[in-house]
């Protein structure tokens, strides 16, 4: 197979792998907690990205009937994702909701800082 | 194979942002390059024919969780203390992380290249939904006719995720206004 096709046909489950390393590097060491909800939500695009990657069809158009489609892209994926997005953003409001009691308590939103007023 | 060499440079763009996110400690920074990645994502979207979904992303993903994101800043700190995590924790977090990504990279080697009409995700129940659901349900887009119809349940369970998120975001931010009062 020609290298180039190759890459242009991977490039997007590659991007989001990379995606999906980022958000679990940032995930696991910063210690602030919107840091870690914003690497949550990176992590969460890599897999919607990959997902909405493997609906596409060559030369198809988007997946609404009109009378000069010959080939329609995959829908499932779509309506998966779509509601993935969604319960994405659900979850992320209750954690930043989260992180606002915590800041109310601990008067900080650093890991280490936290850790440090539960031992004193 | 236009549409493939923006869809790769838009792809090389959502990296360099998210590599920026993990290095800035501006909180408002990070909440707005966020919001830049959700438009980038909604545009890759459109490129590869998803419009429903690009659409949610673009109005939940960059509009709601931004502004959630910006309230939640607001309301708490706006920078992040410079992290004091020991180097060798940092080290084990890259290497788990590059392994799991190595495992992932070789996976991929295997998949169907992007927009195979062959690929096994295009062949199993896709085709009865594009050739049956207009006609079944009337509705000529097919995702709102697979998402309210064929997968109602599905998206009755949703909203049932939201209602609970919401019901704990007022449950905890109430109490919180109360005490403050």
């Amino acid at each position: 197979m020609n290298p180039v096709d190759f890459v242009i046909g991977h490039a997007l489950q590659w991007g989001s792998v990379a995606l999906l390393m980022i958000g679990l590097y940032i995930v696991m060491t910063r210690g602030n907690l919107i840091k870690k909800v914003a690497g949550l939500n990176i992590f969460q695009g890599g897999v919607f990205l990959f997902y909405i990657s493997l609906s596409n069809v060559r030369d198809g158009t988007a997946p609404i009937v009109h009378e000069d489609a010959v080939l329609y892209t995959n829908p499932l994926p779509h309506v998966l994702i779509l509601t993935a997005i969604v319960v994405a953003v659900a979850t992320t409001s209750l954690a930043l909701a989260l992180i606002v009691r915590i800041r109310e308590s601990y008067s900080s939103i650093e890991e280490d800082e936290m850790a440090k007023a539960d031992l004193d | 194979m236009t549409e493939e060499y923006s869809i790769f440079g838009l792809v090389v763009l959502l990296i360099v942002l998210a590599l920026a996110i993990t290095r800035l400690t501006s909180l408002l920074a990070v909440a707005i390059l966020a919001g830049a990645m959700s438009f980038i994502l909604a545009t890759v979207y459109t490129l590869l024919d998803a419009v429903d979904v690009a659409f949610t992303e673009a109005v939940v993903g960059a509009g709601i969780s931004l502004a959630l994101m910006l309230a939640a800043i607001s309301l708490t700190t706006r920078r992040e203390e410079p992290w004091r995590r020991r180097s060798a924790e940092r080290i084990l977090a890259l290497l788990v992380s590059l392994a799991s990504g190595a495992g992932l990279l070789y996976a991929t080697l295997d998949m169907p290249l992007l927009g195979d009409p062959a690929s096994p995700a295009n062949l199993h129940v896709a085709a009865r939904y594009i050739a049956e659901s207009p006609a079944s349900t009337g509705v000529p887009n097919m995702v709102t006719a697979i998402l309210a119809s064929y997968r109602g349940f599905d998206t009755l369970g949703e909203v049932a995720v939201i209602f609970t998120a919401g019901i704990g975001v007022i449950a905890l931010l109430r109490h919180w206004r109360k005490g403050e009062a």
